[in-house]
């Protein structure tokens, strides 16, 4: 109904069900680590690279981050378009965003699997 | 040509309620070029405000039920002077107009079966020979007319019809020759007047009921189309009908629908007496409308009213139990208490006989072609004017109208029109085009409101006009009375001639529109009163204290007012149904 | 009573103000705001508004009543003035024509967007469609609507995005088509709803079911036609 969106799922319901899922998942990533923190009495740098050494870890961290980087996007989109209605300034709010976003991924994945 | 824009239609409609917009689909569908005109936008019209629903027989609730039977009853309801060839068409042809309605979207409440449901409402039976009270009006909920109006818009758009929302129709527009060719009309957003010219005009204006002061109708129920014709020097007829409603919340005056009374409520005076056990044994609560208002203000008037004052009775819903109400008079609760301050699961509702329904209008054939009378008394169709719904008389309603009917009327009537004016068209139709100065006629209302320097201020006479209706020419009416208000009348006359416009701005302007509504009002008022005090008998829901009884002899006829002479003529009822034996007139009893 | 009323004629007033009127309140009678518009429109003429039924049912005034969205003629005096004072203000978030006049085409069009009427294609019986009673009772709380705006006009996401974001009035009413059993063009319908702004716009704020005067509830209905899009989809 409403043409030229530029939205990452490319239509309202997959980026509503995106940011869900993506929260999701955060959620549970904020739980685990902060449950971890809570258990592990003392935390040294050999047990906290040694947690992120696993891959299910690694796999598990790798996933939080690209939701993280998608909630971000959606939402980010989401009130760019309510709040900014010239295009221009909303065209370079986004780009920003998006170049953030993608360096941020990347250079997330570079230290977990450190590379 | 002239100083104002053209628009140019094949037809022009003229009101955006029941009728208009069924009038206005019908047109649309057909492909004729139409424009609906109205002054609010279309689902804020008085439609919206009917609740108990549509009498029709659609043999729901009994699968015997007979079109014929709801003729009978709308006859004898209309005690005899609603012409029989279009209640024959109404009842007939009511079935299929309701199925539409039902294919358009239209929300009925349904039965187990899972058709329409109906309940009981007054003045039904299973024909002449069996007084047993029928289940004809078809229901949604108690909104019905709301669920109508917003199916009938939503199949509009559908339909594609243009709408011309928020104008205001000031004038008609006359050729030479009398033939009504289009109306001036003002966009109340930004001021302009407009001619929009037209080879058929259709009044769907619905009624009046603001001439008096206590009335269930809305504000925007001014007598605009009545209003036009009378001061295009075209007649209207049963004027003097007007059906007040047993129950309008007393104090405020909503509607509280007699589908209330379908479901089983009934009327109580001080003494917890239900009263209409005395007047209509048979058919008690459910008796015509006439019938229980006049017993209410006997009840009042012999001192068992209710309240400090005593002038109003009680409606008891309470009996009923919750459930019901919620489920099927859930409108009513909201209504009751916040207007009566009353939660009716609890407590009965205070209510009084209120101004509802305008019985008479301008007089149409069955397609909705308006009618006038030559010298000799001899029925002529007026060249492109029409008029169906409340705003028309055609007459299927008489001097009393049975509830539920005047939807039924708005779509079955609408129709009609939309189709007359269809097969018109195509057979061509053209009139002369108007010259200048007889757009400048139509204009001289509209200057002289707009030169205005001082004068009358507009509330003050509409007060004073509304007050003159109520008390001279309300449920009851006696010749020296209505002498009185007559004269009273013709002083208002004089000054609304005089009414002044202060605000001469033109974007959203309601004073200047109020102003031209209220001499709408006036002309209603003067008709009314002048043909009330010309019927010399009691008859539906025109009741004298000086001739109480029906005659037959000399008024079993329309009357017909005349406004350029201010004279009232007689019109022969029609008792030539096609189809069926004529009812002949008997004593109303219920 | 001190009433502060919004005024602004274009012809006049090159902003718009807040006008303070006083009214004398007849003693002993709870009025609506409605009646107080008349009590003002007969001492200033020029004072405009909309209105109609007068009983709550036609949805023609629809007011920003001491900050809170309304209907005037059903909203009690009791209700809403606070330290004797009223302040009166056109429905917010749409272009104002005149004082409390506002112009609601974005809000109609939103309503026309999502095709309000009954589709179906199969050919149309010779009596009524049948419907069962529990079907016909999933449109209650639906097909009540009155087009008042009150509910959208009290929409954050509405005010940012009136052009694109149908609003829950007309969502209300999507989902009355929706759910009607005698519609048959439901995927066609919801196919339209898809983008991110028709539907998805709706934050679950629910100021739109606090003011509905009729108590009709828009957010629920969302909910019910994120659910259908869902199950369409997955």
């Amino acid at each position: 109904m409403v043409a030229s969106v530029t939205s990452l799922g490319r239509n309202g319901l997959y980026d509503w069900m995106i940011q869900r899922v993506s929260a999701v998942v955060l959620a549970a990533y904020s739980v685990f680590i902060i449950g971890y923190l809570a258990l592990t009495p003392e935390l040294t740098y050999e047990a906290w690279s040694g947690l992120f050494a696993g891959t299910c870890m690694r796999i598990f961290s790798l996933l939080a981050l690209l939701c993280l980087g998608a909630h971000a996007w959606v939402g980010l989109w989401t009130i760019s378009t309510d709040y900014m209605k010239a295009t221009g300034v909303r065209f370079i709010f986004q780009a920003a965003c998006g170049v953030v976003m993608f360096a941020y991924v990347a250079w997330g994945i570079l230290v977990i699997w450190g590379l | 040509m002239s100083r104002l824009r053209t628009l140019n239609y094949d037809a022009i409609v003229i009101g955006g309620g029941g009728a208009g917009m069924r009038a206005a689909l019908q047109l649309t569908e057909s492909g004729v070029k139409t424009a609906c005109i109205t002054k609010v936008f279309p689902t804020r019209s008085h439609t919206v405000s009917a609740q108990g629903g549509i009498t029709c027989a659609i043999a729901s609730a009994d699968p015997n039920d007979d079109w014929r039977w709801h003729m009978y009853d709308t006859v004898k309801g209309s005690d005899y002077i609603g012409d029989q060839d279009a209640i024959e068409y109404m009842c007939s042809v009511g079935p299929q107009a309701v199925f539409e309605l039902d294919h358009m979207g239209l929300p009925f409440s349904r039965t187990e079966e899972g058709r329409i449901y109906q309940r009981p409402f007054g003045g039904q039976s299973k024909g002449p020979d069996d007084p047993t009270q029928a289940s004809r009006t078809c229901a949604a909920a108690d909104r019905t007319g709301h669920a109508l109006l917003h199916a009938l818009y939503q199949g509009n758009l559908k339909g594609g019809t243009t709408f011309l929302n928020e104008w205001y129709a000031v004038d008609l527009v006359k050729n030479q020759k009398g033939d009504v060719v289009g109306v001036i009309a003002i966009c109340i957003e930004t001021g302009e007047t407009v001619y929009v010219k037209a080879k058929a005009t259709v009044m769907a204006t619905g009624g009046a009921g603001r001439i008096f002061q206590s009335t269930t109708n809305a504000l925007i129920n001014t007598g605009d189309g009545s209003g036009m014709a009378l001061r295009a020097g075209f007649p209207a007829q049963d004027m003097e009908m007007w059906q007040f409603h047993p129950t309008g919340i007393y104090g405020a005056g909503t509607l509280v629908t007699e589908g209330c009374r379908g479901e089983g409520g009934y009327l109580i005076n001080s003494e917890g007496e239900r009263f209409m056990e005395r007047y209509a044994p048979n058919a008690k609560d459910l008796a015509g409308r006439d019938v229980v208002a006049r017993s209410m203000v006997l009840e009042i008037l012999e001192g068992r009213g209710c309240g400090p004052d005593k002038d109003h009775v009680l409606l008891k819903l309470d009996h009923l139990g919750e459930e019901t109400l919620n489920l099927r008079l859930p409108g009513i609760c909201e209504l009751s208490k916040t207007f009566a301050h009353v939660d009716p699961v609890k407590a009965p509702v205070p209510v009084v006989p209120t101004c509802h329904y305008m019985m008479g209008g301008i007089p149409t054939t069955i397609g909705g072609e308006a009618i006038t009378q030559d010298a000799n008394g001899v029925d002529q169709i007026v060249n492109g004017l029409y008029a169906c719904g409340e705003a028309a008389c055609v007459s299927v309603h008489g001097a009393n109208r049975l509830g539920g009917n005047s939807l039924l009327d708005l779509v079955v009537f609408g129709r009609a029109a939309g189709l007359q004016i269809e097969k018109s068209i195509r057979e061509g139709i053209s009139h002369d085009d108007a010259s200048e100065s007889d757009i400048e006629m139509s204009l001289s209302r509209l200057d002289r409101l707009n030169s205005s320097t001082s004068g009358e201020s507009m509330a003050e006479v509409k007060a004073e006009l509304q007050k003159t209706m109520q008390l001279y020419f309300g449920v009851f009416r006696e010749g020296e009375s209505m002498q009185k208000g007559l004269k009273l009348l013709d002083e208002l006359g004089e000054r609304i001639k005089n009414v002044h416009l202060e605000d001469k701005s033109n974007a959203f302007n309601t004073a200047r529109i109020e102003a031209l509504e209220l001499e709408n009002l006036y002309e209603v008022a003067y008709a009314t009163a002048v043909s009330a005090e010309e019927r010399k008998e009691s008859r539906g829901a025109h009741a004298r204290n000086d001739f109480t009884e029906r005659d037959d002899e000399n008024w079993l006829k329309h009357s017909i007012y005349f406004p350029n002479e201010k004279r009232v003529g007689k019109r022969d009822v029609n008792f030539a149904p096609k189809t069926v034996e004529a009812f002949p007139p008997k004593v109303r009893s219920y | 009573m001190l009433v502060s009323i919004y005024r602004y004629n274009p012809e006049k007033d090159q902003t718009p103000f807040m006008e303070d009127i006083n009214i004398d309140i007849p003693e002993g009678k709870d009025l609506m705001v409605l009646d107080v518009l008349h009590l003002l429109k007969e001492k200033d003429s020029s004072v405009a508004y909309r209105r109609s039924c007068r009983e709550g049912v036609c949805g023609s005034d629809g007011l920003n009543m001491n900050g809170k969205n309304g209907l005037a003629c059903i909203t009690p005096l009791s209700d809403v003035v606070k330290k004797d004072k009223l302040v009166i203000r056109p429905l917010p978030g749409l272009p104002v024509i005149r004082d409390l006049v506002v112009d609601m085409s974005m809000f109609y069009k939103q309503y026309e967007k999502i095709k309000p009427f009954l589709i179906n294609d199969t050919p149309a019986p010779a009596i009524e469609r049948l419907q069962s009673p529990e079907d016909r009772e999933k449109l209650d709380g639906l097909y009540e609507c009155i087009l008042c705006a009150c509910c959208s006009t009290a929409c954050p996401s509405f005010w940012w995005n009136p052009d694109k974001f149908v609003g829950p009035s007309g969502l209300l009413q999507a989902y009355r088509f929706l759910a009607d059993s005698r519609d048959t063009a439901q995927d066609e319908r919801l196919a339209d709803l898809d983008d991110p702004f028709s539907v998805f716009r709706c934050r679950g704020i629910m100021n739109c079911v606090s003011v509905c005067p009729k108590g009709l509830n828009p957010t629920k209905a969302i909910g019910h036609i994120r659910n259908m899009l869902m199950q369409r989809s997955t």
